[in-house]
């Protein structure tokens, strides 16, 4: 088992939600306080699209700063299977929706309390504090509700069970909700009106006098006699006071001095009722709530997830009806399934030479070959019907770059510098995936280069997946194993995506997609001078 | 008043459309670095310069205009920069004057647009006395034009005529508006009066005898009031201030414009000065029509290249005249690609009017210049590599016209070599067979042999260099194809691993 040598980045620092030092048992962590967490985005995620991927996952739950738990990628077997046991709990509907109606009434919360922070006054302040109370007590009851009522199986989640009853019946709790509870109450029983004379406010209390705007309107009535203009504005619901409203409410609450000087004595000795057990909860949940709201949309296309089987020792892996998790995301928007590929390794096999037909998906095959093995090690559900995957060390991508006019020292130099960096980093335990390596020079070059590159990976004994034109590649040893993408031989231009086990053939079928672009000599001839 | 700097008979558009292939132009030959030269941190010099540089002429003749213009500027580069600067004043003022914020309330118009048109009276005189103390020593046409046309046009007795309208617009008596009664007696169509002769007498203001008259007072604090004050004398003076925006307007885009075709000028000297700083020669073009092809050149080299490495760098010669075809082959890091951004980019300077970076220059104008360069794995999805290569050739296909320009840069290389010699093979020929003509930077051993064997006459081969220690010359020399780009060189180069 391998130990990761990352920095280790304080919570608090990430996150002003969570607390430094906690009590709390976390739900992502087997360990109390010893999990590394990623600081920076790892160097495969561009290659591979995981940084839209988590992007996509992330991108509307900012505020719980989510990323460093997707950067983790995670040193030890039973440190994944304490998430995959959490991720079996949460197939319990009545517990997830539990947990999400906690998780939207703590972002109620949160609001309340930073518009309160904002506003510049006073009584605008504390009533959203009060309010900010009021959602608090009921989001820590409501979830130990839920949990209290599923049945658990995870060590997580059972521990943590534990934990927020034992918070939800102290003292402190109790004081706080049934104080809140009162002056939420008190405080909508006041009735005022205010008096304006030129420039003359006056504000007193309300004494029972009559609707005049229901008088008027069933005096005019009458003159009504076409459709005219509605000047009625809608009132927005955007917390903002002006000083105006501000300065009558301070009246409103010189009027009822009493209820107010309540209000800011619970203000001011409830000044951090948020408690660690439940906001470290808060955050960590959002990992597995915002993995849950990014793939349901897949499932429901009929595209399967699966807890893989994760291996250390043995390198024969395999997953049945896998797919690239960025374009399945893609695809989703247009209505369209991604498709899926199986592939599996055995015996002393290492080695995956992708051929064939161009946009015939080798490409995404590579990049879903990385993806399911990033997902794995952070203890995620993978895309996939079944999967046995490794637990590797370090993951390694090389795909082609764009020539950079400020580069001028040629692309093939380039390339072999970052490829020889890589096979000096990679161990026996890596992972390394290249894609359409030595694009820019001949076949002759590529040939030479490609199998010094396959030897080299071939004396690690590491797993790779190559997606290369040069065939030969695929015969280099009985390490090697060759994957073709597929086309349809009744119609050369559509592609089925499909990378299958089979020799490579040589056969790219570029000339058939030229065509389809109109670009063999007859077609752009017409185009040029029509 | 026209400038007609740019163009003997038509202003220059600044808002004109982009060629299609903008984007690639710009990214492909690393046009930035240029506009950086011309225009430094000034936006403005900047976004002249770029549509000037990727909407270019056609036209021999056009060409030879600007190219005259660009000599008189080069000869008195600090009476250039003085009007340039006239004109940048000018509209800075104006801009100062808060002119855009004022347009849409009649009332702030006739108030702000006589001011407005003052302060460019002020600065069209400065103009005229730069006109009187140098136009004797400018010859191009369109300096000559300019000059004769500020002398004409602002002659004093307009100067004096101008003046006095300013003075009546002072409105000292008050403002004068009719107005006749509309339904439940209030006015409608409200029209300003020359107040100038219906001064009130001594009489009429004590209310004895004459014009009878009554009056009110509004409360100073009174704001809504004062607003419907405001709104009667908008409508009062609607017609009058539109008069008097529109002449500010006119006067307004004239330095507007000079400001704009100078700017080009002005961008060309500054490039001018950096490459001289660099030690990098420039030359004047000679400008060709289409046909015959003509391409030939001495010294030439990557201005871009030069800017960013801020040193001089080599220059190539070459004689393709009668060719319409030329194919680089040879050695990676052997300057391939910036022989062909060199290429591209004096083909694009010498299109524009400008001087080139080179010690000679003569070449054919082509009517659009486009360059098809590999480019990084779309991470977008929608397609592998070949695909969007293909992709892109398809848009320039789109666009392209015969007497065009297209530059190639490892194109179709992201399939086997026999499959994409074939892809381009197909694509050159349709290209040269309808009156476009090529530079192709390749790996494509297959594609240069083809070349060799059915196209000798029209093509021009050139290798990159190599030494015999594999180290590099970034000098290319015509010759046959070589079939290996040295990759094992560069292997040991780096030390392999």
């Amino acid at each position: 088992m391998t130990t990761s040598n990352r920095p280790t980045v304080a919570i608090d620092e990430l996150n002003p939600l969570a607390s430094s030092v906690s009590g709390a048992p976390s739900i992502l962590y087997l360990g109390p306080t010893t999990s590394a967490r990623g600081d920076h985005e790892p160097k495969c995620f561009h290659d591979l699209l995981l940084d839209q991927v988590f992007f996509s996952i992330t991108k509307d739950r900012g505020d719980y700063q989510l990323l460093p738990f997707f950067y983790d990628h995670l040193g030890g077997v039973d440190d994944i299977k304490f998430r995959h046991e959490v991720w079996g709990d949460l197939e319990e509907a009545a517990l997830l929706d539990g947990i999400r109606a906690f998780a939207s009434q703590m972002r109620d919360v949160h609001q309340r309390l930073s518009w309160s922070v904002k506003s510049t006054f006073v009584q605008h302040r504390r009533a959203l504090r009060l309010d900010a109370a009021d959602h608090y007590c009921s989001a820590v009851t409501n979830l130990a509700n839920a949990l209290g009522a599923a049945n658990l199986k995870s060590r997580a989640l059972l521990r943590y069970r534990d934990s927020l009853a034992a918070y939800a019946s102290s003292i402190a709790f109790e004081q706080l909700a049934s104080e809140t509870r009162s002056l939420k109450d008190q405080l909508s029983q006041i009735r005022y009106c205010i008096n304006l004379k030129g420039l003359h406010v006056r504000v007193v209390k309300y004494e029972g006098e009559a609707d005049y705007g229901a008088e008027i309107e069933e005096t005019f009535a009458r003159f009504q006699q076409s459709v005219v203009k509605d000047y009625r504005r809608s009132i927005s619901d955007w917390p903002d006071m002006n000083h105006v409203e501000a300065m009558i409410a301070d009246r409103v609450a010189l009027l009822f001095a009493d209820i107010f000087s309540c209000l800011q004595s619970f203000c001011e000795h409830e000044s951090d009722f948020l408690d660690d057990t439940v906001t470290l909860f808060e955050r960590e949940i959002q990992f597995y709530l915002s993995y849950l709201d990014f793939i349901a949309p897949l499932k429901s296309q009929g595209l399967a997830f699966c807890l893989p089987d994760i291996q250390v020792e043995s390198k024969e892996i395999s997953a049945k009806e896998t797919f690239d998790l960025a374009l399945a995301n893609k695809l989703a928007l247009q209505g369209t399934p991604a498709v899926r590929n199986d592939f599996h390794l055995e015996g002393e096999e290492r080695i995956i030479v992708i051929s064939g037909p161009n946009q015939g998906g080798k490409t995404t095959f590579a990049r879903t070959f990385g993806q399911i093995h990033y997902l794995a090690s952070i203890g995620c559900p993978v895309p996939g019907r079944a999967a046995k995957l490794y637990l590797y060390d370090e993951l390694f991508t090389h795909f082609g770059k764009e020539e950079d006019p400020t580069y001028h020292s040629g692309k093939l130099e380039d390339d072999l510098l970052r490829i020889r960096a890589v096979l000096n980093q990679a161990t026996t335990n890596s992972i390394i995936i290249m894609n359409e390596i030595f694009a820019s020079t001949t076949t002759q070059d590529a040939l030479a280069l490609g199998t010094k590159i396959i030897d080299k990976i071939i004396s690690l004994d590491a797993l790779c997946v190559v997606v290369s034109f040069i065939d030969e590649l695929s015969l280099l040893g009985p390490s090697v194993i060759s994957m073709t993408s597929t086309i349809n031989p009744e119609n050369p231009i559509e592609r089925t995506f499909k990378i299958v086990r089979h020799p490579a053939d040589g056969l790219a079928y570029a000339l058939a997609i030229a065509e389809k672009y109109g670009l063999i000599y007859d077609t752009l001839r017409k185009r040029i001078t029509s | 008043m026209k400038a007609h700097l740019m163009f003997r008979d038509k202003d220059f558009d600044l808002l004109q459309p982009l060629p299609p292939n903008e984007t690639q132009l710009v990214h492909d030959l690393d046009l930035d670095t240029l506009l950086v030269a011309m225009a430094g941190a000034d936006e403005f010099l900047r976004q002249v310069s770029r549509v000037a540089l990727l909407n270019g002429l056609s036209n021999p003749e056009e060409i030879a205009y600007r190219q005259s213009v660009l000599a008189d500027c080069a000869s008195h580069s600090d009476v250039v920069r003085e009007i340039y600067g006239l004109t940048v004043n000018a509209l800075a003022e104006q801009h100062k004057m808060f002119w855009f914020n004022h347009r849409d309330n009649p009332s702030s118009m006739m108030f702000q647009s006589p001011k407005i048109i003052a302060m460019f009276i002020g600065f069209l005189r400065q103009l005229r006395k730069i006109a009187d103390e140098h136009a004797d020593s400018f010859v191009s046409e369109g300096w000559t034009t300019l000059f004769t046309t500020l002398k004409e046009e602002l002659n004093d007795a307009y100067f004096v005529a101008v003046d006095d309208h300013l003075k009546q617009l002072n409105f000292r008596d008050g403002t004068l508006i009719s107005a006749r009664l509309s339904f439940g007696n209030t006015g409608i169509d409200y029209v300003l009066r020359d107040s100038r002769h219906t001064k009130q007498t001594w009489k009429e203001r004590l209310g004895v005898g004459g014009r009878k008259s009554y009056s009110f007072d509004i409360n100073p604090r009174d704001e809504a009031g004062g607003n419907a004050l405001s709104t009667l004398m908008s409508k009062g003076v609607n017609s009058a201030a539109n008069s008097l925006t529109q002449a500010a307007d006119h006067l307004s885009n004239f330095f507007t414009m000079l400001r704009t075709e100078l700017a080009f000028y002005v961008a060309t000297l500054n490039l001018e000065k950096s490459l001289s700083l660099l030690n990098g020669p420039t030359c004047s073009p000679a400008a060709q029509p289409w046909s015959p092809a003509l391409l030939r050149f001495s010294g030439l080299y990557d201005a871009c290249l030069a800017l960013r490495s801020q040193k001089g760098v080599v220059g190539n010669d070459t004689d393709a005249d009668g060719k319409t075809v030329v194919i680089i082959t040879g050695a990676n890091s052997g300057g391939k690609s910036t022989f062909l951004r060199s290429v591209g980019i004096a083909l694009l300077m010498m299109r524009t009017g400008m001087f080139v970076p080179a010690e000679s220059f003569t070449a054919s104008v082509c009517e659009g210049l486009f360059t098809h360069f590999v480019r990084e794995e779309d991470t977008s999805m929608t397609s592998g590599k070949l695909d969007e290569e293909l992709a892109r050739m398809s848009d320039i296909a789109d666009a392209i016209t015969p007497k065009c320009f297209v530059l190639f840069n490892e194109s179709f290389s992201a399939t086997n070599e026999r499959e994409g010699s074939e892809i381009a093979r197909q694509v050159i020929q349709a290209l040269i067979d309808s009156n476009v003509r090529a530079i192709v930077v390749t790996h494509l051993y297959d594609l240069a042999q083809w070349f060799y064997l059915n196209e000798t006459e029209s093509t021009l081969f050139l290798q990159a260099g190599r030494e015999t220690d594999g180290g590099r010359s970034f000098k290319l020399t015509p010759g046959e194809p070589l079939s290996t780009s040295y990759g094992e060189d560069v292997y040991n180069r780096i030390g392999g691993w």
